[in-house]
């Protein structure tokens, strides 16, 4: 039983994450049309920094300032921002594809960057030395893996709810403006550009506090962790979820993490041995075909964006008693 | 080529395809920058002001094809408009929570009144690309009226909108007009310009060829032959 319940807890944290992370590339494609191909290059400045930043003196890597833990986090937030400003300078004047190829290329030089820099981040071995926050007091156990699963929630929880609130505001509209037409939006007197950068910034932060939530959670992150199939994965939950609507971001994110997570373990049951070399292969072409399939049939989502409406006391109807 | 535009008109901008009209607006509306020569507005030198600048001055246009955000309601399309938001900026939602609320109060009452005016209030609720071209344009119209502007450029107003349409748009147009707004109007149908326009002022192959008042333009033998002749072959 326990076992079962720690896994579900192990899955549950997983997909939080995940989902802080979908939230963020909403932020940036949902609401505002941005194309980010390199969406594990921001998770992944957010997991490095964290990391190098909280963790303890290593030899032959930068690293082990330990920094208490809330600070190392939001300095992993600020490198994954930090990244996104110069990144975003210089590539979002690009329109969606070719913006999606220049964010993509960033990600893979960000790989091979951590890949091959051993004096910044361990190269391929890895930042080592990082201990989860708190670990002397709670130790490894059941115990501490719930109460990390419900700061992960409550963050999720808190990214939500601001998010939720920036695009109920003015600030929301203007960035579904842009999506819809920056030249029409500029002729109403908006700056888009300046719009687009906000919004990419923002969105990154918060992609960069999902990969340090993730790093924390795994007290290790290599280059295997910052491939291009995270950046796949966190599109096809956003897609399949409901881009432009948070709650099918959520959604998406644990609803593909599980078929993920329930793929490969159908994969590793049933598949004949001989094809098992073969499985993670097959995983990718069955989340490619996702969101294949999704962007045909159902490209709104499963949970569509909202159309905003006039709201409470504002029909035209009730226009005299003001 | 050199031309003004007088306040409180509604100067007409005729001229066949390809003559450089639509041009003209986007190097006057910023969307353009000219490679030489200069544009003034109300006596300032606006010559490579970006189009936000420019409506912030005071100059709204519409589109030749119309450009609503279509996955926005009619009536966020008409919100949007209004320059200098309060909650228009990442932290106005959270640290200025009540002024942002009181202005979008006042934001959606204006709104509210500006889509009676175009007669769109039937429609606030629906997504803005889903209704007709004619009803777009007058979206458009009301768009840039959020934003007081003295002058107004439309591009095709009445093309492809329905005769019904046409005659409220041009009713809300003079209405706008008595009140102190300048027009300039783009249109290929003659009928329209001769009827609501003065001056007006004909372009061919990038060049000012006529300029004077509807009753001129239309005992200028030469000017209605180029245009009707080039018109002809479009």
């Amino acid at each position: 039983m326990i076992g079962v319940m720690s896994y579900l807890v192990f899955f549950a944290t997983t997909a939080s994450i995940l989902a802080i992370a979908v939230l963020g590339l909403n932020l940036q494609w949902g609401n505002t049309g941005l194309f980010n191909g390199g969406v594990v290059a921001f998770f992944g400045a957010g997991a490095y920094g964290t990391l190098i930043l909280g963790g303890t003196s290593q030899e032959g890597h930068l690293g082990g300032f330990g920094v208490i833990y809330p600070l190392a986090l939001l300095g992993g937030m600020a490198a994954a921002g930090l990244m996104a400003w110069i990144v975003g300078l210089l590539t979002l004047r690009l329109r969606h594809d070719y913006l999606a190829i220049a964010t993509f290329g960033v990600a893979v030089a960000f790989e091979n960057l951590m890949r091959n820099a051993e004096w910044l981040a361990g190269g391929a071995k890895g930042v080592r030395g990082f201990e989860r926050p708190l670990r002397a007091a709670l130790g490894d156990g059941f115990l501490y893996n719930i109460l990390f699963f419900l700061v992960v929630l409550a963050i999720l929880i808190a990214t939500y709810l601001f998010l939720e609130r920036l695009v109920a505001s003015p600030f929301g509209r203007l960035l579904r403006a842009i999506r819809e037409d920056e030249e029409a939006a500029q002729s109403l007197g908006k700056s888009p550009a300046k719009v687009r950068l906000t919004a990419f910034v923002t969105g990154s932060v918060i992609l960069g506090l999902a990969g340090g939530l993730y790093g924390t959670f795994y007290a290790f992150v290599s280059p295997q962790d910052v491939l291009p199939t995270l950046t796949f994965q966190i599109w096809a939950m956003l897609i399949v979820g409901g881009a432009g609507n948070n709650r099918g971001a959520i959604f998406g994110a644990f609803l593909i993490w599980g078929a993920w997570t329930a793929s490969g373990w159908a994969l590793s049951r049933f598949a004949p041995i001989e094809a098992q070399l073969y499985t993670g292969s097959v995983q990718f072409v069955l989340i490619g075909s996702v969101i294949v399939g999704m962007l045909m049939w159902r490209p709104e989502g499963l949970l569509p964006e909202r159309l905003v409406v006039s709201q409470r006391g504002s029909t035209p109807s009730n226009k005299q008693g003001e | 080529m050199s031309l003004s535009i007088r306040k409180g008109s509604i100067t007409g901008l005729i001229g066949p395809n390809g003559a450089g009209k639509s041009t003209l607006f986007n190097l006057l509306t910023g969307a353009l920058k000219p490679d030489s020569g200069s544009v003034r507005l109300k006596d300032q030198d606006v010559t490579n002001l970006s189009p936000n600048r420019l409506f912030k001055l005071g100059l709204g246009r519409t589109f030749q094809i119309p450009r609503p955000f279509a996955r926005m309601s009619v009536l966020e399309n008409v919100m949007l408009a209004p320059i200098a938001q309060i909650g228009e900026t990442i932290s106005g939602p959270f640290l200025f929570r009540s002024r942002m609320r009181d202005e979008e109060h006042h934001i959606r009452k204006k709104a509210l009144e500006v889509l009676d005016f175009v007669t769109l209030t039937p429609l606030a609720d629906h997504p803005a690309g889903k209704i007709s071209g004619g009803q777009m344009k007058l979206l458009e119209l009301a768009r840039v009226l959020m934003g007081d502007p003295g002058l107004i450029l439309l591009d095709e107003p009445a093309a492809g909108v329905n005769p019904v349409l046409t005659e409220t748009l041009i009713e809300k147009i003079k209405e706008l007009n008595r009140r102190g707004t300048t027009f300039v109007i783009i249109e290929h149908d003659m009928d329209f310009v001769m009827r609501h326009c003065d001056p007006v002022i004909a372009l061919a192959v990038g060049k000012v060829v006529f300029q004077g008042t509807s009753e001129e333009a239309l005992a200028d033998p030469v000017l209605l032959d180029a245009y009707l002749g080039a018109t002809a072959d479009a």
